[in-house]
């Protein structure tokens, strides 16, 4: 199965009709298909057209819009990031969710009980910190393949389920639930810990934060460390093939544990982002299945740092624009859910795509002949 | 192609202009769903009602977001003001913290919520509660008269107070039988005194529902109330299945005969919380201009609490069971009984 995946979602290098014409296809039918959906279920063309209208503004037609696209893109493309960097390595990292709750902890932990530094100190040690246990988390599940051979696979998801339910056990702790509450939920973190607002100056219920420039750097910094430098070498080979990579003399055992370890980080910073950005405090569900939402992104982006940017602000766009569709159009957010899905399964097939807009992809499919 | 993109982006502002000044004009009731979502068939689908049913008498315009996760209680409310909505309903104690930060930051806007007092009280929020123990308390005497086994359940969704007040006046209402009748039927899953018991920590697993009144029945309950909104369900499927000679269930938020309707003969009774009515109430005083941040309290006298029906189970009641209910209904509205 992995080898059939890395086919299909791994891309070497920056081929703009692999990278950009199959997605845009993809979206276009996934919305047409949606919009048969909704036939289906008794709406009007007109309100199929409100619909899709508002999905539309709702995502990119404000800057309200913008930045909540933005806001919702941060961390799916945070998670998503180490998800296709771990796929490289040819490890399926499913655990995204679990290392996003347990660096979201750390991070909420480091935000309401130190109240003695200043926020250019505070607040990127709530960050690194949510980091460094998201990918201590994950390590286990490296450290168990590379001993055991344990497939990461059933290992990160069992980790989810420890994670979820320790969050819950710690929410209740009284160290960290806020007073005078009976149902978990945390303190809220310090203002020197969160994440500043980047647009409060035009309207303070614009939400995008400093957030989102953070993902960015990490956006570069992963395409760097994957695409030029020694480790990144690594990387692509162990996963590229795994036993001519031992015999090129690259520590495959080290190799999974730093993959994992660095996977980890990014999804706990996923975690840490959301906390320090937008919540302000841990609650049961917080990470509300991003890290699960980030493997179709990682897929979606073809596992590329790039893809994975686009892909990501693409998910961003439709579940701002979700939410403008469903006040509009009274139109049910699940449509959203379905077309993710139809999506996904667009790229998965690319053939489909081809088939469906032969002018578009002429030579390629010659050259197929 | 690129023609034929350009026409539907132009057209697509168009439409959005044209729906924003036909939007202006109507009154427009709005509401934000919990994570239950609207369709569980418990207390988001009661207020919704409460929406509907000022839609159908005064013809208003109502909008609905249903929340997928706790992220969305911000930008849900803040789509809504920004669509200017003239009343802005949140539902559920969870969104007690975002309603309240949305209605400081916009206090033009209205809003109420159910299941949340705010203290102090804030200008443009009613904050809608319940009495619920008075009815659970009914509820928990008429179980603890009905049951067979002498043992009796209750589970809840997540400890906090506006599930566990149902459990408190269920425990209270099983005692007081216990006491007038010189009984010893026993609630398993609460202790009032501990505030400690069973929950499923979630709002929405079928199976938890399932299985949490499976444990409760091997432990000898054959009567089981759970509140956890659509989990009950699963409780409602399971008591089917082992038919209500071994286990009934007792619903909660609304009459569960008619919302369950799959399941609807293994309801004892349910205990009801008439958000329907409250919802509308503070939609009309929007409308008429009486509208005053503040506090509602549903009462078994305001009828805004209450037991529902026994519908098919009500040969299981005897008469004099049935009497001593009323008589203890009366008792709480004029305080001679407490349900504490």
């Amino acid at each position: 199965m992995m080898d059939y995946l890395k086919k299909k979602f791994v891309s070497e290098h920056l081929d703009v009709k692999e990278i950009l014409l199959v997605p845009i296809f993809a979206t276009f039918f996934a919305l047409t298909i949606g919009c048969l959906f909704l036939l289906a279920t008794g709406e009007g063309l007109k309100n199929i057209f409100i619909a899709y209208s508002s999905l539309f503004i709702g995502s990119l037609g404000s800057l309200n819009a913008l930045s909540e696209t933005f806001t919702a893109a941060t961390p799916l493309i945070f998670a998503a990031l180490g998800i296709a960097l771990a796929f490289r390595a040819g490890l399926f990292n499913i655990g995204a969710e679990g290392q996003m709750i347990i660096g979201g902890m750390a991070a909420v932990i480091v935000g309401f009980s130190i109240d003695f530094l200043p926020v250019w100190l505070h607040l990127p040690l709530a960050l690194s910190v949510g980091a460094l246990f998201g990918a201590m988390y994950a390590s286990i599940a490296g450290w168990l393949k590379a001993s055991t051979g344990a497939h990461e696979v059933i290992s990160t998801i069992m980790l989810n389920l420890i994670a979820i339910r320790l969050l819950d056990y710690m929410l209740r702790s009284p160290i960290i639930q806020k007073e005078g509450r009976n149902d978990p939920i945390s303190k809220s973190v310090l203002n020197t810990s969160e994440l500043p607002q980047l647009l409060s100056f035009i309207d303070p219920q614009l939400r995008l934060h400093a957030g989102f420039l953070v993902m960015l750097g990490t956006v570069l910094l992963i395409y760097w460390l994957l695409f030029h430098t020694t480790i990144g070498y690594e990387f692509r080979s162990t996963g590229a093939n795994p036993n001519a990579a031992k015999y090129a003399g690259i520590k495959a055992t080290f190799t999974i544990v730093l993959v994992m370890f660095i996977a980890g980080a990014l999804a706990g910073l996923a975690g840490a982002n959301q906390i320090t950005g937008v919540l302000g405090r841990a609650s049961p569900g917080f990470s509300a299945s991003i890290g699960f939402d980030a493997i179709a992104v990682a897929l979606l982006g073809r596992s590329h740092p790039i893809g994975v940017l686009f892909a990501g602000l693409l998910f961003g766009a439709l579940i701002a624009g979700g939410r403008l569709m469903q006040v509009k159009a009274g139109v049910s957010v699940d449509l959203i859910t379905i077309i993710q899905a139809l999506i996904i399964v667009f790229i998965a097939a690319p053939l489909l795509v081809r088939r469906a807009v032969p002018w578009i992809f002429k030579e390629d499919i010659k050259k197929d002949k | 192609m690129k023609t034929l993109t350009k026409k539907t982006i132009s057209a697509a502002v168009v439409a959005s202009l044209v729906g924003l000044s036909s939007a202006a004009h109507a009154f427009t009731a709005c509401q934000v769903t919990d994570i239950g979502g609207v369709d569980d068939k418990g207390f988001n689908a009661t207020a919704w009602k409460g929406v509907q049913d000022a839609v159908a008498k005064h013809g208003i315009d109502s909008k609905l977001l249903e929340s997928k996760s706790e992220t969305d209680y911000m930008p849900h409310l803040g789509s809504f003001v920004a669509e200017g909505c003239d009343v802005i309903v949140s539902v559920g104690f969870l969104m007690g913290e975002a309603t309240a930060t949305a209605a400081k930051e916009n206090s033009n806007s209205k809003f109420s919520i159910v299941d949340f007092a705010y203290n102090p009280t804030i200008p443009n929020v009613v904050g809608q509660v319940f009495a619920t123990d008075q009815a659970a308390f009914l509820a928990g005497y008429l179980a603890a008269g009905v049951s067979k086994t002498g043992i009796v359940g209750t589970f809840g969704g997540i400890n906090i107070p506006p599930v566990t007040v149902f459990m408190d006046g269920f425990a209270a209402g099983v005692s007081h039988h216990n006491e007038m009748k010189g009984t010893s039927v026993q609630v398993l899953g609460w202790d009032p005194s501990a505030k400690e018991g069973l929950f499923t920590g979630n709002f929405n697993s079928l199976e938890d529902g399932r299985a949490f009144a499976q444990n409760l029945y091997d432990e000898g309950a054959d009567i089981v109330m759970p509140v956890a909104g659509p989990v009950s369900q699963g409780s409602a499927a399971l008591a089917a299945e082992l038919g209500t000679d071994n286990l009934m269930i007792i619903g909660v938020d609304a009459d569960q005969y008619i919302k369950d309707a799959k399941n609807k003969s293994v309801y004892l009774t349910s205990v009801l919380k008439a958000m329907d009515a409250t919802v509308m109430g503070v939609i009309e005083s929007v409308m008429d201009g009486s509208f005053e941040g503040g506090l509602t309290v549903g009462t078994l006298a305001n009828n805004g609490v209450g037991i529902a029906p026994f519908h098919d189970l009500s040969s299981a009641v005897s008469s004099e069971l049935a009497a001593e209910i009323e008589s203890i209904r009366s008792g709480i509205i004029d305080g001679s009984i407490s349900v504490n």
